[in-house]
């Protein structure tokens, strides 16, 4: 099973609900953090013996020796990552290449040889029994869909995933939740939360996945959250209440579920209602 | 005419708060919301739109089932697994590269540009104002920051504006980029938890690596006061300048609610306080540079 955390709008609490769930149940659990610009899960749940990874795409290099400028390499690549300059030079933007292949296939003359942009790193470990898999985009790494995409490869299916995610709705949400089978909502019951979370469902509703929402700081702001869920049926999971004592714990990188036991029994009961919906 | 960007690399630290109580300290000012992918602070600055754009960026391939003989060669060639067993498209997957387009030997497969969000020009209580939507689920959004920014900017020297406010998003990657390229200078809002400062130190390693001169506030400083000090020794021995802090207030969510500023709502509390010394600071480094 893959259950993916997403949000809408950031800061909502999809990290806490990510490691406290993780440490709640009994089955084995691996957590991927698929917030790879700001990857934090490790924070809370620290691998003992991390391997990493650096995770490489290919982009052309031209061959000048035998490159004749023709340009159709040039023509045929969507993002300018290549430029041919007045029929007598090549250039090449890696930064811009998104790993399309199409410049190797269709160049005549056998000129662009395969080069490598970093994309950033892949650690994995082990916290106790859980698996971590986390992506780190490298600072200045604009694209990151495609480490996205490689965190996501380490999820076979023998154990729970629980997969963190970026906030949003565009490309990089979408390559994190995509093929799970359940998506935990996170908000807050503010404007800007009930704004971010309809987008969040638009998303989460074009992909055709069931999903549930945990309201964090659940007595701040205002019951619009609440009668949002309701009128479209959305079940609430679990309610946080803000708490000076959650915000001590978590902002010091601990969690509630060891911290203050009592919420164990109520991440539990965020799976067990999953397992009645899936 | 000067731009401040106001970003976090963590998400929910209060960028969107912020940027609307300077939008109510500054003057002659242009208002620019670059967080695309969420938009937020129409909710509190009730935009009236002025004009509505599409923005067109990219393609996706569409293969045309009276021409496509499902010889196979657009799925083997598709990098990004686009192209199920029904010869279908995934126009989510699809990353509109146009390999499948040129090497389909029955030139069955048509690449239309894609319609992926809108763009719009308004007017505020508090200034004009440009702001954008981006389609769920669509790409290309830092080419939308891009255009939202340069359309601010193409406004600020018609009207001669001094300033422009833009809120950016979260993260450091794509859109991110986007909104802090060539920008004046950048406000960083970070929390004192141990993700604020992780996140802190990425954003301050990005802003460095494009040379974008940057300052730090510490929001919500009291809900751990050791951290907040942490984070402002870090940027002391950083490139980046520590401004001040603000104290964690119910206020600023009340003020939300009631589409205010926290400035407009209770202009006399401790935060709304503490958010006029930040500002002195911001606007007196921003504006003053030559």
């Amino acid at each position: 099973m893959i259950i993916s955390i997403a949000s809408g709008k950031g800061g909502t609490g999809k990290t806490t609900v990510a490691a406290n769930l993780a440490v709640s149940l009994e089955t084995p659990v691996r957590l991927l953090d698929c917030d790879v610009e700001e990857p934090n899960l490790h924070l809370f749940v620290p691998p003992e013996k991390g391997e990493t990874e650096t995770i490489k795409t290919l982009v052309p290099e031209i061959l000048e020796d035998k490159c004749t400028f023709c340009g159709k390499c040039e023509t045929l690549c969507q993002f300018k990552a290549i430029a041919i300059i007045a029929g007598t030079a090549a250039m090449t933007f890696p930064e811009l290449c998104h790993s399309c292949g199409g410049c190797f296939k269709v160049c005549p003359e056998d000129a662009i040889m395969a080069s490598y942009r970093e994309l950033g790193t892949i650690t994995r470990g082990y916290h106790q029994d859980i698996e971590l898999v986390y992506g780190r985009l490298r600072v200045g790494e604009a694209m990151a869909p495609p480490l996205i995409k490689k965190v996501k490869s380490h999820a076979p299916l023998d154990r729970v995933n629980i997969v963190d995610s970026p906030p949003g709705t565009s490309c990089p949400v979408i390559a994190s939740i995509s093929d799970s089978d359940f998506v935990i909502l996170v908000t807050e019951p503010t404007p800007f939360g009930l704004h971010d979370l309809k987008l969040a469902v638009g998303a989460v509703q074009m992909l055709q996945i069931p999903f549930g929402l945990v309201i964090n700081r659940s007595d701040i702001g205002n019951q619009d959250v609440k009668d949002y869920a309701a009128s479209i049926a959305m079940p609430v999971l679990m309610e946080i209440p803000f708490d000076r004592q959650i915000a001590e714990v978590t902002t010091n990188g601990k969690l509630m579920v060891r911290e203050l036991p009592d919420y164990r029994e109520k991440f539990l009961s965020i799976f067990e209602q999953i397992n009645k919906i899936v | 005419m000067k731009e401040l960007v106001i970003i976090s690399g963590k998400g929910g630290t209060g960028k969107t708060s912020l940027m609307g109580a300077f939008a109510t300290l500054a003057k002659n000012k242009i208002l620019c919301d670059a967080d695309v992918d969420a938009a937020d602070l129409h909710l509190i600055v009730e935009p009236t739109i002025q004009s509505r754009h599409d923005f067109q960026s990219g393609r996706t391939a569409l293969i045309d089932e009276s021409r496509c003989t499902q010889c196979g060669q657009c799925r083997d060639l598709c990098q990004f697994e686009a192209i199920d067993l029904d010869f279908q498209v995934s126009p989510v997957a699809c990353e509109g590269c146009g390999v499948c387009v040129h090497f389909c030997p029955e030139n069955a497969i048509d690449f239309p540009i894609n319609t992926c969000g809108e763009w719009y020009i308004s007017d505020t209580r508090l200034g004009p104002m440009v702001h954008a939507r981006l389609g769920i689920a669509e790409e290309n959004s830092g080419k939308l920051v891009s255009l939202v920014r340069n359309e601010a900017k193409a406004i600020a020297e018609k009207t001669g504006a001094d300033l422009i406010l833009t809120d950016g998003p979260p993260g450091v990657g794509c859109p991110v980029i986007a909104s802090i390229g060539n920008a004046d200078a950048v406000l960083v809002v970070t929390e004192p938890s141990v993700s604020g400062i992780h996140d802190l130190k990425r954003i301050l390693a990005l802003t460095e690596h494009f040379r974008v001169p940057a300052m730090v506030c510490v929001n919500k400083y009291d809900l751990n006061q050791k951290l907040t000090d942490d984070i402002n020794a870090y940027a002391m021995n950083s490139h980046a300048e520590a401004l001040g802090q603000i104290p964690f207030d119910t206020a600023i969510t009340r003020a939300m609610v009631q589409a205010q500023t926290i400035l407009e709502y209770d202009p006399s509390s401790e935060t709304s306080h503490a958010i006029q010394d930040i500002w002195q600071k911001v606007s007196d480094r921003v504006l003053s540079q030559s």
